[in-house]
């Protein structure tokens, strides 16, 4: 797993985006952006400087699902590994995200140990 | 007084007269009195017109005095900070708006925190490997000079920066306050949704008896696509459609072939 891959964090709440890059750069990973909705997500991440997009699912505007939905159907980012953090907790919905193609799914509340178990998986799977 | 309790009789009332309506209209239709029949069935929709009008009124009235009530609250209320707040929306704003600051605050002071603690953790570590080597007698005379000074700098930073991880931990903890104002906030906000509740379940009440009245069947229904941010869940563990966490979600996951 590369430590200088850029990641985007797209929340709404500046406050859930601070303790995730927070988090992220315990982890070793300092190279992170931010967006607060998939509005503004997309554009950046049609840029193609990001290796790694971490989502909220509940946002105004565009949401997290319609932000997997999107980057799914866009040819430059369609591999592109998603992880979402979310409080959304029904089973109907984290069947939906996995067949949008999700990556990982990890319910609020959240800890440390749970970001990082779920972020090391989806890398293990890509470099394997 | 006695015009409000006259009022939430008043559906009572209607059924008696519509009962006595009805009687008289079957008298008169069998004793072929067809005029006499009409305008009982013109009495009998005046009726129900006036027990709807009066029903509705008084529901709009008992809205609209638990919506004044809730200002004439913010207006006496003795906490400073409330006065200003004029109505629930505005208060559940100050609400985001308190638990925002508070959030923001204590991560300001625990991003400045931080580094003092990584500081001291590093310094300390390096001073344990010349330490070692002291005890085990590996140490030049000159070396030994330079591990009491660093040592000395060492302990005097090690004070300094304990004190400021101490009165940031405190400016962290007088920070939670917010939780006594919010909760404050929307216990008001909950007396007044539990206020109109009640005047809507009225509502509902008396909506179901024209319903009732005028034969009128609903089709309701419930569209959910699962696609739909509904925010967090309540009572998670009582409820076979969401998970009780993130076991779960890796349990669903895994069935799904992750």
């Amino acid at each position: 797993m590369n430590k200088d891959m850029k990641i985007l964090v797209v929340d709404d709440f500046s406050t859930m985006r601070r303790i995730i890059k927070n988090l992220l750069r315990d982890l070793g990973f300092s190279n992170t952006d931010e967006a607060d909705d998939g509005n503004t997500a997309l554009p950046m991440l049609q840029t193609g400087k990001y290796d790694f997009l971490v989502t909220d699912w509940n946002m105004p505007g565009m949401t997290g699902i319609e932000l997997l939905q999107h980057v799914r159907a866009d040819e430059s980012l369609k591999t592109l590994p998603v992880l979402m953090v979310t409080a959304e907790a029904k089973r109907d919905q984290i069947v939906a995200a996995a067949q949008a193609g999700v990556n990982g799914y990890v319910v609020k509340p959240f800890t440390a140990a749970v970001l990082k178990e779920k972020i090391e998986k989806i890398f293990e799977r890509i470099d394997s | 007084m006695t015009e409000v309790k006259q009022m939430s009789d008043s559906s009572m009332e209607f059924e008696e007269t519509l009962k006595a309506q009805a009687t008289q209209l079957k008298e008169m239709l069998d004793s072929g009195n067809m005029s006499g029949a009409l305008s009982i069935i013109s009495d009998l929709n005046n009726t129900r017109d006036k027990t709807l009008y009066i029903e509705v009124g008084r529901l709009t009235r008992s809205l609209h005095e638990s919506i004044r009530n809730f200002h004439i609250d913010s207006a006496n209320s003795p906490d400073t900070d409330l006065n200003s707040i004029e109505d629930a929306s505005d208060r559940l704003a100050y609400v985001v708006d308190m638990t925002n600051k508070a959030a923001n605050k204590t991560l300001d002071l625990v991003e400045a925190t931080m580094p003092y603690a990584s500081g001291i953790s590093n310094e300390a570590q390096q001073l344990k490997e010349d330490w070692t080597r002291l005890q085990k007698k590996q140490m030049k005379p000159e070396e030994f000079r330079i591990l009491t000074a660093t040592m000395g700098t060492f302990l005097a930073k090690l004070s300094d920066d304990s004190d400021k991880v101490y009165a940031n931990l405190s400016e962290i903890l007088l920070t939670q306050d917010f939780q006594d104002l919010t909760g404050q906030v929307i216990n008001r906000v909950m007396g007044l949704v539990k206020d109109v509740e009640l005047s809507l379940v009225e509502l509902v009440r008396m909506a179901g008896k024209v319903d009732e009245l005028t034969g009128t069947v609903h089709q309701l229904e419930k569209q959910e696509t699962g696609i739909e941010g509904e925010g967090p869940q309540l009572h998670a563990e009582k409820r076979e459609d969401l998970v009780a966490g993130q076991d779960d979600v890796d349990d669903l996951l895994s069935s799904l072939g992750f």
